[in-house]
């Protein structure tokens, strides 16, 4: 038999004929509900123990069953985790989308198929795999009501054989899957086995696409953000929990939740250190973060784009009464209920001023699972330190789909609850005002309820620095500006960004969250493709530190990349700025609700460069 | 027969059990208008929790926004107090319980702040039970943007310009006892002995105790033609029962007439003792109670008294299985697992 890889195939234009070795996107066409998620994550598992590195995002519809859904599986050699924005192996198993999931392929791109669909009538330019799926599936499973439940294993079995990932590595993926569920296991192995069998006996390698063992995922772990957001507020020290459901964010309260009844039950008494609460709506559940914040307990809500539009009173009353909370917003396609299950940036310039009034708050903006937990563990000391709300700004993408990451480090340092009164203090201060700034950097002394030190009434409305209710215009401009001391601190408490600076570039591009993947091989791309140098600024906080403005006068011309249409964070820089660096801010934005891919970002820069 | 008045200090008495005088559940003086029923309200609550001998240390206050919101600041001066936004302070109550279960809470809110833009999170207070005395000072109107009406105005009644409300009236005990309240009782702020001894037994109370006290705004809403004014209130208020409240540290033993009087103990080992009034009435019968309410209101009458109580229904807290210890006091060994936990987690990530 042919070795595959020197397999030449006429067809597809592609003039290369040598392997491509662990470089390739995979697309799986599926119909929602049809069962797919096992055998779509048993794929992505084999290749990341077979030491490739790889990343999964599923494109999924707001919708329980019934509409179409992908789920891309990218395998990078080079560990670029953003999405591809090129298909080169579909697997078309929805006959609803296949024909246009295979019109829209490239030429010389792999289509395997359910042998009906027919789909190599569509076009002939694609090396085409049938596969007769009901035929495979009718040896393996005889109980018909099964069938649905094993028939996507099979093209696990065959992508196995044509790209010649190791069988044994798919059994322990699914083992992994399946966890101890025997009956599901042998069925599921019979399913896989059947379609590697049909590979060997029926399809002919006709493509270059070939996985070789690597070992650029030792160690690693495969997670989403979400669940990586859940661990970090775990391991903050999190107590109170409020929270109403909303796509992307609901996993990071479920995940937390399972995490908490495992690892924060009280050793001796069984009984649970934290409360959870499913709340009737978002104003609900930030009411509920913010009265245990102010009662000292370190608490959290998690949502989306329209709860953080719900949430914006509330967010006033904890800027302006200064009661520390953690919210995290997973970013998804607005505005109003937009696309719910697509990512997006879209919440940067809300969320920054979110409420009435001259608002500004705190948010870490986290580009990869590690960082989402680092962040969160950060945004509770923060949100105590500077006892206000503090955001962590994921979005669907980090929240939802799968990265992989290094495993978490333990928090060496211990937990900050920030200025709390204290007996000794008052002594020392001699008097004390909740709202008095006694150290300089904006940020006073707070009781709790139950310390037994002073007590004062917290308010939304006007009031002095005892806590008392004013209207005097001099109390309101102290207190206000005293409030803005401290966001301004918070500047120099947050994650600086991480700059890399290229000699002699002329271009830079700043970018944050999610964005930084595509950037990371668009930089490539432009010094491949084009000879231009970029040097970079990943944002990872707001307030911004001043090496924002310095890098921007460092460079002719600085792109902002992000996931949205009007240059949010593009806006909230040129405030920062000196004005006169204002006109070598430029925009690269990306808004259809699916994750920015780094061709789209090369194009635009390289367009905006020849005009 | 002797059927226990409120306790009352002896004279000459001037500290309660804790050792404090009256003065020392006193908080700012009030900016409302003289005469107003909240005023009586607050008055009523000092005394409440004088008598009760309450720490005032171990109490949280709350409100919402509107006139009723600003009471918290006039009494009960030692207590942390938070104003909340509008109609939103029981999910920061809850939060704050939550956080703190050792504290005793008391929200002040208004038929505006409770019945209107507040409905959502009265009804999610009533029917998780969360331990707290919740009172809206309810006078058919808003008083702080000038005498609009509100949802607990009664169709038919007038404001001051003539303009006749046409929408009937949500009556907030009739729908906190559907919810699922344990404690409901109507009161009028121009009786003062009824309110004393609710409020006493609000205190005793474990669970989510809703005081819906009728209190008539002097400068907006005490017109011929309200059914909020004081006179058509003072008229109109039709007691359910006597209600004297025995708390668990006085030690009174209570003879009666069997039949006459109805003896429900509380939480903390308190009682109420009800002598009827009205016919056979039972206020731990639920449909009873919402008869009663509809009843009287179809006869354009106030039924006031405790209406509802279901002393032993567990409250929110009791449900979450909270270590014993408030969780906003806990140390960080208890609240961040420790290494082999994360390793663990990591593990099965791999």
């Amino acid at each position: 038999m042919t070795p595959p890889e020197l397999a030449v195939q006429e067809a597809t234009g592609r003039s290369a004929t040598t392997a491509v070795v662990n470089d390739f996107s995979i697309q799986i066409a599926t119909v929602n509900g049809s069962g797919s998620q096992t055998a779509n994550l048993v794929l992505l598992r084999s290749l990341f123990q077979t030491g490739v590195p790889v990343s999964g995002k599923n494109l999924f519809p707001s919708n329980i069953a019934g509409l179409p859904t992908w789920f891309t599986i990218r395998a990078s050699r080079h560990g670029y985790s953003g999405r591809k924005k090129e298909i080169d192996i579909l697997v078309a198993m929805n006959p609803e989308t296949a024909r246009d999931d295979v019109l829209g392929l490239a030429p010389g791109a792999v289509a395997l198929y359910d042998e009906p669909l027919k789909l190599n009538d569509v076009r002939d330019d694609l090396v085409f795999y049938p596969v007769p799926f009901d035929k495979l599936v009718a040896t393996v499973c005889p109980d018909a009501k099964m069938r649905k439940l094993v028939r996507n294993v099979i093209y696990d079995g065959v992508l196995a054989r044509l790209l010649n990932i190791d069988l044994a590595q798919m059994e322990q993926a699914l083992g992994k899957q399946l966890a101890k569920k025997a009956r599901a296991m042998a069925l599921n192995m019979a399913a896989l086995q059947a379609g590697f069998d049909f590979a060997v006996n029926s399809l002919e390698k006709r493509d270059l696409f070939r996985v070789e063992p690597m070992t650029a995922t030792a160690g690693k772990i495969l997670i989403d953000g979400n669940a990586a957001g859940a661990i970090g507020a775990m391991m903050a020290g999190v107590t109170v929990v409020a929270w109403y459901p909303i796509t992307p964010s609901s996993s990071v309260c479920e995940t937390l939740a399972t995490y908490m009844r495992q690892y924060r039950m009280d050793k001796e008494t069984g009984k649970a250190t934290f409360a959870i609460v499913q709340a009737e709506d978002e104003l609900s559940a930030l009411g509920m973060a913010l009265g245990a914040g102010w009662l000292g307990a370190r608490s959290m809500t998690a949502t989306a784009g329209p709860g953080i539009s719900l949430m914006s009173e509330f967010i006033g009353l904890g800027y302006y009464a200064e009661i520390p909370t953690v919210v995290f917003d997973v970013q998804r396609v607005g505005p109003s209920t937009g696309l719910p299950t697509r990512t997006a940036q879209g919440d940067i310039l809300s969320t920054a001023f979110l409420s009435h009034g001259d608002t500004r708050h705190p948010m870490f903006l986290p580009s990869s699972p590690g960082e989402v937990y680092e962040m969160a563990i950060e945004a509770f000391d923060l949100a105590d330190g500077l006892q206000t709300p503090v955001f962590v700004m994921s979005d669907l993408d980090l929240g939802m789909n799968t990265w992989m990451a290094d495993p978490f480090p333990y928090p060496e340092k211990p937990l900050d609850r920030g200025k709390r009164l204290t007996a000794e203090k008052l002594q020392a201060l001699g008097e004390w005002g909740r709202y008095k700034d006694v150290d300089g950097d904006g940020i006073p002394y707070r009781t709790v309820a139950g310390d037994g030190l002073p007590t004062y009434f917290c308010r939304g409305s006007g009031h002095n620095e005892r806590g008392q209710y004013s209207e005097r215009p001099a109390d309101y401009v102290a207190n206000i500006d005293r409030i803005d001391r401290k966001f301004q601190h918070a500047r120099t408490l947050m994650p600086p960004p991480v700059i890399d600076r290229a000699d002699g570039a002329r271009i830079g591009i700043i970018g944050y969250g999610t964005s930084h993947w595509g950037i990371a091989e668009s930089r490539d791309q432009l010094r491949q493709e084009a000879g231009i140098e970029t040097s970079y600024l990943r944002l990872r906080a707001f307030p911004f530190s001043r090496d924002v403005e310095a890098f921007v006068a460092a460079h002719d011309r600085v792109y902002i990349v992000e996931q949205n249409r009007d240059g949010q964070m593009a806006a909230l820089v040129k405030l920062d700025v000196d004005a006169a660096l204002a006109p070598r801010l430029r925009s690269v934005l990306h808004y259809d609700g699916l994750p920015l891919d780094a061709r789209t970002i090369t194009d635009e820069i390289l367009r905006q460069e020849r005009k | 027969m002797t059927i226990p008045g409120t306790p009352t200090p002896a004279p000459g008495k001037k500290v309660n059990r804790i050792g404090l005088a009256l003065t020392a559940y006193r908080g700012g003086k009030s900016t409302l208008c003289a005469g107003c029923g909240h005023n009586a309200i607050s008055e009523r609550i000092i005394e409440a929790f004088f008598e009760m001998g309450v720490d005032g240390q171990q109490v949280i206050k709350l409100s919402g926004i509107g006139c009723s919101s600003k009471s918290p600041a006039y009494f009960l001066g030692q207590s942390h107090g938070l104003n909340a936004v509008h109609g939103r302070m029981p999910s920061v109550a809850t939060g704050a319980m939550l956080a703190n279960k050792g504290m005793l809470a008391i929200g002040v809110s208004g038929d505006g702040d409770t019945g209107a833009i507040g409905i959502g999170q009265f009804v999610h207070l009533m029917r998780r039970n969360v331990p707290m005395i919740y009172i809206v000072e309810n006078n058919g109107c808003y008083g702080l943007t000038k005498g609009q009406l509100s949802p607990t105005a009664d169709i038919g009644s007038t404001l001051k310009n003539g303009v006749v409300n046409d929408l009937p009236a949500i009556d907030l005990c009739a729908l906190a006892i559907d919810l699922g309240a344990s404690f409901v009782a109507r009161s009028f702020s121009g009786d003062k002995r009824q309110m004393l001894s609710l409020l006493e037994a609000a205190i005793a109370h474990r669970g989510t105790a809703m005081l819906d006290i009728i209190s008539p705004c002097v400068t907006f809403n005490d017109h011929e033609g309200s059914t909020k004014s004081y006179s058509y209130v003072k008229d109109h208020d039709e007691p359910l029962e006597e209600i004297s409240f025995v708390p668990f540290f006085e030690d009174i033993s209570v003879d009666y007439e069997p039949g006459t009087v109805q003896a429900v103990s509380l939480h903390d080992g308190s009682t109420v003792f009800l002598k009827k009034l009205a016919g056979d009435y039972d206020p731990t019968n639920k449909s009873m109670a919402r008869r009663v309410i509809y009843e009287s209101a179809a006869r354009g009458e106030v039924a006031t008294g405790l209406i509802y109580i279901e002393p032993n229904r567990p409250d929110f807290l009791a449900l979450l299985n909270l270590v014993d210890q408030p969780l906003a006091s806990l140390p960080a060994e208890k609240t961040r697992p420790p290494r082999e936990a994360l390793d663990a987690i990591m593990d099965a990530l791999r």
